[in-house]
């Protein structure tokens, strides 16, 4: 047997301070009324800082210190002089890559290679890209001359807390507005390191401001009266009650929120590169991603023999330290995620379907979940229907494509899918009809800051990437 | 992870009789998407190998090395020196385990076996007018029975690469079952020279037809063209010896071959049979390398790790 002795990436690249306070009007703040909560590293529940907490007061300051950079700097700024500061962003962002790359594993969970490897190159490449669109906004296709909005209020998600912080930042201000953004409260960490790299780059006082907090934080400041445009990233639940919070303001709104989506292989797939596609599919940062291919549809004639082989390939997944380079899934991100993800899985064994794992050792301290799949999974069986937004993978069949269609749309949300087939035609025929707003052929969570990405039904509206996601920051 | 019991063994051996038969059962076979392959052997390569994990990797990686010469200026002299670095890699270090074989041409055989008799050491001599393979079936095959007459114990044939992108299965099949029956008790590998096949889905419908045909060991190239060994095209081959092995119950080698050049590339190899295959062909007997330069960089990593300092490239013989 071939062992791998440990390879853990150095943690001493990164320098993490004891506490942090807000990001507000280009300096560190201490919070008004002096809240704090702490940030832990999921892998082992270590105290990774001590975090400030925003409440409205502090949100109000951040609003406020936005409208003026808004109304005084970046607003009337030439396009071409935005782009600079964004060009900047974005080399320091390679060059700080490593130490990146270390702080988002340490401080989410997720492994080594996925932060080194796809989160933070996606990340500069964000940057990158929306650098050259902020001189070229009116040949975007929105008009002669486009207007940014003014101050967007983002909240984002615990999942990819750098790459969704660059999918909010990087259009907003190539557009011309300025921000408050809040990271989600369990990994706020790499946010504050991209405030510092805000002030390593210069970037006028005001036009990114950093809020941290939990749930209350948001409201705050999605609700705030100064505020012209809320974009959030998150669960369906919280993307309805700020739907409601915002009807009726002026602000506009858009909203990336769950999924469920089907990855479908049908009887001539390249099986083994189909078989890698539903383990990236869900297993790509442990489940814990909007657009995971959470259901595999798979033609019954090929059933068993694709699973065989997936279950092959789930007992080579490392499961582990997340700055070991060799781990395959890391840590589930806190221990709220963990209970629900139990929750749901003990629920689809009561209800009928077929639990399986590779075997696994799991470290003791810290939140873990072994991969599993479920077979015989029915349309009705709740691991079918709720996002469990875990390591966990419900197998149904099917006979002919329609019906892997009619069942790939039997949910209410509708954020992307996938296909295996050889046929080209069949791969056509399928994406005009699934109601998803990324259809993936033969690959899965594939990601590219020039490719619109948002959801159909409840899985939200609006897009981001490419040059539709200069819309949600334009006034059009 | 070995092939899972429930597979029933089927029994392929009457494929080989009818030209529609091979041809139905080879265009039946799951296609191979060349991003995703070329994506997963990418990935695979981005395993970190390091302290006891890259000592073990190194000597197996040794263990694994046909030492080649396949060269017109090769003389007795040269391989009989191959053939003694074959047995000591590293005369300065005991511990050093010998390597898998030595591989040259016919006529070098009987100078390599007066060296390498009863070493453990196997000697391969390539035969059926390699590289080209562009012979008459006869002097094909003669190549191979005197090759073995010599000494060799292992023969590394060419396929027919016309005959089977012109879609003649059958005739590529009879040829390989005619040079296993004159191979003898020799093992035989077979060279698909996967750089002339174009696809990945040729590459393991090639597979499969020297499997079905006999082939002891599948092996990506001669070295003589332009493309050798590349990581995608090993991990399809090592899918087909896996499927292979699931659906018939017997176990065919891979020998990737020309282009391996450094301890990096032969460990990613590794970690490649490793999460493919399993450790069942984590063995001389199921994986080999064929390559010259890398058995010296194999040396000068071990002795890194064993002394702590890299030793310059002259502490280690040329040959």
């Amino acid at each position: 047997m071939f062992e791998y002795a440990p390879a853990p990436e150095s943690r001493s690249v990164v320098d993490i301070k004891p506490s942090y306070g807000l990001f507000v009007d280009g300096k560190f703040v201490d919070p008004t009324d002096g809240g704090s909560f702490k940030s832990i590293n999921p892998a082992s529940e270590e105290v990774l800082a001590e975090i400030a907490e925003a409440g409205s007061e502090d949100v109000d300051r951040a609003v406020r210190a936005a409208r003026e950079a808004y109304e005084r700097v970046w607003g009337p700024m030439p396009g071409r002089d935005r782009a600079k500061y964004l060009f900047r962003i974005a080399r320091i962002i390679q060059e700080r890559s490593r130490e990146l790359a270390v702080l988002e594993s340490l401080d989410n969970g997720k492994p080594i290679k996925e932060s080194r490897d796809v989160d933070v190159p996606l990340v500069a490449a964000h940057f990158f890209y929306y650098a050259g669109w902020a001189d070229k906004l009116e040949h975007a296709g929105f008009g002669a001359n486009p207007r940014p909005l003014g101050v967007a209020a983002q909240v984002i998600p615990w999942n990819f807390p750098l790459l969704m912080l660059a999918w909010k930042i990087a259009p907003a201000l190539a557009a011309g507005n300025t921000v408050v953004l809040k990271p989600a409260e369990t990994t706020p960490l790499t946010a504050l390191l991209f405030a510092e790299i805000c002030q390593q780059a210069d970037l006028p006082a005001g036009v990114v401001n950093i809020v941290t907090g939990a749930g209350e934080t948001g409201r705050a400041l999605v609700e705030h009266p100064g505020v012209d445009k809320v974009a959030f990233t998150g669960s369906t639940e919280v993307g309805k009650a700020i739907a409601r919070s915002v009807a009726g303001t002026r602000k506009k709104l858009t909203l990336e929120l769950g999924g469920k989506a089907a990855n479908i292989v049908f009887d001539d797939a390249p099986i083994d590169q189909a078989v890698e596609g539903i383990v990236n599919g869900i297993f790509f940062n442990q489940g814990h991603v909007c657009c995971a291919g959470s259901r595999l549809l798979v033609q019954e004639n090929v059933a068993d023999r694709v699973l065989e082989s997936l279950k092959r390939r789930m007992a080579q997944l490392r499961v582990g330290d997340p700055l070991d380079k060799n781990t395959d899934i890391g840590a589930i991100n806190s221990s709220a995620q963990l209970a629900r993800i139990r929750e749901l899985s003990e629920a689809g064994a009561a209800e009928g379907a077929e639990r399986w794992s590779p075997p696994c050792e799991l470290p003791d301290r810290g939140f873990w979940f072994a991969p599993t799949i479920f077979t015989g999974v029915t349309q009705a069986h709740r691991i079918a229907r709720e996002e469990i937004f875990g390591p966990v993978l419900s197998v149904l069949t099917f006979r002919t494509p329609a019906e892997a269609v009619e069942k790939a749309n039997n949910t209410p949300y509708g954020l992307s899918a996938g296909i295996w087939t050889d046929k080209g035609s069949r791969i056509l025929w399928m994406a005009d009809r699934l109601r998803a707003g990324v259809v993936w052929a033969n690959t899965f969570n594939k990601f590219d800051p020039t490719s619109p990405f948002g959801g159909y039904k409840e899985s939200g509206y609006g897009r981001e990437g490419g040059r539709h996601g200069l819309e949600a920051y334009l006034n059009v | 992870m070995t092939a899972t019991a429930t597979s029933a063994r089927s029994d392929l051996s009457e494929l080989g009789r009818s030209e529609t038969a091979l041809r139905t059962f080879l265009h039946g076979l799951p296609g191979v998407d060349q991003v995703g392959a070329e994506q997963r052997a990418a990935q695979l390569g981005t395993r970190s190998i390091k302290t006891t994990a890259k000592a073990e990797a190194i000597d197996l990686a040794i263990r694994m090395v046909d030492l080649t010469t396949l060269e017109g200026a090769d003389t007795p002299g040269k391989v009989r020196a191959l053939a003694a670095k074959a047995l000591r890699p590293d005369p300065a270090d005991p511990s050093c385990p010998h390597v898998g074989a030595v591989c040259v041409y016919p006529a070098m055989v009987p100078y390599v076996a007066e060296v390498l008799r009863g070493s453990g050491v196997h000697l391969a001599s390539v035969a059926t007018a390699f590289p080209s393979g562009q012979a008459p079936l006869e002097v094909k095959l003669a190549d191979t029975r005197a090759a073995v007459a010599a000494g060799a114990d292992e023969i590394d044939m060419v396929i027919n690469r016309g005959a089977f992108l012109a879609g003649r299965y059958s005739e590529v099949y009879d040829e390989i079952v005619a040079t296993k029956e004159a191979c003898g008790d020799a093992h035989l590998k077979v060279i698909l020279e996967t750089g002339e096949l174009a696809t990945y889905d040729n590459v393991r419908r090639a597979s499969w037809l020297a499997m079905l045909a006999g082939g002891d060991f599948i092996k990506t190239s001669t070295g003589k063209v332009p493309v050798a060994a590349t990581p995608p095209v090993t991990l399809v081959m090592l899918e087909a010896v896996r499927d292979f092995r699931a659906a018939t119950g017997r176990q065919v080698g891979v020998k990737p071959a020309g282009g391996i050049k450094t301890t990096k590339d032969a460990i990613k190899y590794l970690v490649m049979v490793n999460e493919t295959v399993g450790p069942d062909w984590l063995d001389p007997d199921w994986f080999r390398f064929g390559a010259s330069s890398l058995l010296n960089d194999l040396l000068m990593q071990r002795t890194k790790l064993t002394t702590g300092v890299y030793a310059g490239p002259d502490y280690f013989t040329l040959d």
